[in-house]
């Protein structure tokens, strides 16, 4: 009797050989329903780039005045040029444009550096602190013989990162307590939480504007009148603390149970427990939504047109109203507005998905 | 020890006095602030000459609004203008959130597509419209409706007997008599019959174990009601054509331009986020999940209506809720293009009265009820679909 097995099995050949053709191919062209979305896909692709590049190349104007791009039915890129320091800035004197030019850069290369995690800690908020002195003592003047320019001269792109960035600065504070009183035991304190939270997300951000530039005076003692750009920072900063509560009180709940034991077990009293031992672990899973909710504020601030105030969307506007250019470069100020805020808002959404990543790696 | 228990002091160390005092201290302040707001507005009233309460809404209005699903004339009262406000906001949210979720689970769904020029395309889309703000996409809007597109001569037919020129969009609309509104009400009441009848079916099957067709039975129960109605009261069904006349167009309904930009921005912003939402809600299920289901001997239509939907949905109604809410909330930006929502009508009250409290209380009131109102509708919805333990 035999065991062992002597008819081995017919070798066969090895599975055939994907050409690297048909593998590139196969989910464009792969089945009959792919190849008609891709030629369908391409075919829209090429028609929006052939109709974007007529537009802002064949068809444009590129020196010349109003009445060539009024004959011409390209983009006006005169208009561009000559409005682009408008755009920017509004109307801060044009001989001090430097300054907000100086203050933008000087904001960018402050947020370079804090992207960094390995930057993380007291000294970047002390850098801050600094550095928006710094920024204010640019914008405002009279001091170190700058000449003195009123908040109503601020506009543009400088008055649009204050508004979100100070907006959203303000409201941390603010919405980590309005979270802890949402999450305290004490029903009075939990139910006023409450109802400033729900209220506040419960109405348009237009309606906090409006209490602000139109209320606010009203409710002010005689005599006392607060800058209009300063009650709508107000408004800001109260309307996003709600959602940066909402946010807080997400990380809270992601602290496990033990975490608060335990630190009630070393004799921690609340406050202790809070700063030491929950909210620094609290703050690294907020950190990516809080940037996300950035990126929202930083384009709700547009809604300051509807207040009078003149952000970067506003300049833009008045812009293409000077009575020179008007009706004749309608989209190419919004498309100008429109890759700017894209330009910034993709540069923080990547940001956002590295800090998701880069924690993920850190849990890990 | 003893002592110092016993000492009038020890109070302070007491956890129970010391939480009623901070809550006395915290609604003491609220009240304090309250107070000091209130006799300072109610000083700058006085000072400016500026009557208070409600009484003017019971007047006169004297504007025009350019837009209104009622009857509304200049000499109706500012209540009705507010109502017109009203309506104007919900019908256009209502439109928004449809459009946006139609648009945005297609987008979704092609964003999962195993074509990478497909889902990459999808992508795009979802990325501009999330990273510009919608404001600037409803002046863009806007201003190509009214600037780029033809007057009403020469307007573009982009549907049989639907017009797009800059005059907005004309449609065909039906002619609305008072029997079409009982048909529309027998309607709603055969949908409503509809739900216990299904129920009851369904209970029927679970006892007799007999699977039978429920879809029919429920089409009858929602269409024979208004059928009966239409059938008695015989309406002469008339539409109202658009038709090209010398300078303009004639008949049908007109949306005006500031309707259509603020349409088409909300729901096109909108709509980004419901594809980014039903993407993460598909791709929450597992792989698994419909090769057990396949395994059990469900075909894929019953596996995606038994056992992949109820899961995805349940991922994807509470970020939905607030996407909802959000197109309710935006459409106050209705201002900035002069669609007259309930944000602009109250604007244009406040100007003309002088009164900027009351109009802005009511505003924040009906934004906060409404949107309480859609918050708890999708919570009841939710907890249907919602996991039962």
């Amino acid at each position: 009797m035999q065991l062992v097995k002597t008819d081995l099995a017919p070798r066969v050949s090895p599975p055939q050989q994907v050409g690297l053709w048909r593998k590139l191919s196969a989910p464009y062209f792969g089945t009959p329903g792919n190849a008609i979305i891709t030629v369908t896909c391409l075919a829209l692709i090429v028609l929006v780039l052939q109709k974007a590049f007529t537009w802002l190349v064949v068809d444009a104007v590129f020196t010349g005045d109003p009445a060539t791009c009024k004959a011409s039915g390209g983009a006006c890129w005169p208009f561009f040029t000559s409005k682009v320091r408008f755009m920017v800035f509004g109307f801060y004197p044009y001989d001090e444009q430097w300054r907000p030019l100086a203050a933008l850069l000087l904001f960018f290369a402050g947020c370079g550096i804090s992207m960094g995690p390995a930057f993380w800690g007291r000294k970047l908020l002390a850098f801050w602190g600094l550095t928006l002195a710094a920024l204010f003592c640019l914008m405002l003047g009279g001091v170190f013989g700058l000449s003195y320019v009123p908040t109503s001269k601020w506009g543009g792109l400088p008055l649009s990162f204050m508004l979100s960035f100070i907006g959203l600065a303000g409201a941390f504070p603010l919405g980590i307590v309005l979270a802890l009183a949402r999450a305290s035991k004490l029903p009075v304190i939990r139910a006023l939480a409450i109802a400033f939270i729900e209220l506040v997300r419960g109405v348009p951000l237009i309606s906090i504007l409006f209490m602000a530039s139109v209320m606010l005076p009203l409710f002010m003692p005689e005599g006392l009148t607060i800058d209009k750009l300063l009650r709508a920072q107000i408004a800001i900063i109260l309307f996003a603390a709600a959602y940066v509560a909402e946010i807080v009180r997400g990380g809270l709940q992601a602290i496990p149970r033990g975490q608060f034991e335990a630190s009630a077990a070393m004799g921690l009293h609340y406050w202790q427990m809070m700063r030491l031992i929950v909210l620094p672990q609290a703050i690294k899973t907020m950190i990516p939504p809080l940037v996300t909710l950035f990126i929202g504020f930083f384009q709700d601030t547009t809604l300051v047109v509807i207040v009078g105030l003149l952000d970067f969307l506003d300049t833009i506007r008045s812009a293409m109203r000077d009575p020179q250019w008007q009706g004749i470069a309608v989209l190419e100020g919004y498309i100008f507005a429109a890759s700017v805020y894209l330009l910034f808002s993709t540069i923080m959404g990547v940001y956002s998905r590295f800090l998701e990543r880069h924690f993920r790696m850190g849990h890990d | 020890m003893h002592a110092a228990s016993q000492s009038p002091w020890r109070i302070i160390y007491d956890l129970r006095a010391r939480a009623i005092f901070y809550q006395i201290v915290c609604a003491a302040s609220v009240v304090l602030i309250a107070y000091f707001l209130f006799t300072n507005a109610t000083g700058s009233l006085a000072r400016q000459n500026i009557t208070t309460g409600f009484a003017y809404l019971s007047r006169e209005a004297g504007f025009v609004i350019s837009q209104s699903p009622i009857s509304y004339q200049p000499s109706d009262t500012y209540a009705r203008a507010l109502l017109v406000g009203i309506m104007n906001t919900v019908r256009v949210s209502i439109l928004a959130a449809f459009l946006a979720t139609v648009i945005g689970t297609l987008v979704g769904i092609a964003r999962l597509s195993a074509n990478p020029l497909l889902s990459r395309l999808a992508m795009v889309y979802v990325d501009v419209l999330r990273n510009v703000p919608l404001l600037l996409f409803l002046f863009l809007w806007y201003a190509v409706i009214v600037t780029s597109l033809p007057p009403a001569r020469q307007a573009y037919q982009i549907l049989p007997h639907v017009y797009l020129s800059n005059g907005g969009l004309i449609v065909p609309a039906l002619q609305w008599s008072q029997e079409l509104t009982y048909i529309s009400l027998a309607l709603i009441a055969g949908i409503g019959l509809a739900f216990p009848f299904a129920r009851k079916m369904r209970d029927k099957r679970v006892v007799t174990g007999v699977e039978r067709r429920r879809w029919p039975l429920v089409l009858l129960a929602v269409i024979a009601p208004p059928l009966l109605f239409f059938a008695v009261l015989r309406p002469t069904l008339a539409m109202d054509w658009p038709e090209i006349g010398r300078f303009r167009i004639a008949g049908g309904a007109q949306l005006m331009p500031e309707f259509v930009a603020l349409l088409v921005g909300l729901s096109l912003s909108a709509s980004a986020n419901v594809a980014e939402i039903v993407r993460s809600g598909i791709t929450a299920v597992k792989k698994g999940q419909w090769e057990a289901a396949a395994s059990l001997g469900l075909h894929r239509p019953l596996a995606l209506r038994l056992v992949i939907l109820p899961q995805s949905l349940r991922v994807i109604i509470p970020p939905m809720t607030s996407t909802y809410l959000n197109v309710f909330k935006n459409s106050s930006l209705a201002i900035a293009i002069g669609y007259p929502d309930l944000v602009m009508v109250s604007n244009t009250i406040m100007n003309q009265t002088g009164q900027a409290i009351e109009p802005i209380a009511i505003f924040m009131m009906v934004y906060l009820s409404l949107s309480l109102c859609i918050s708890a509708f999708m919570n009841w919805y939710n907890a249907r679909v919602a996991l039962r333990g």
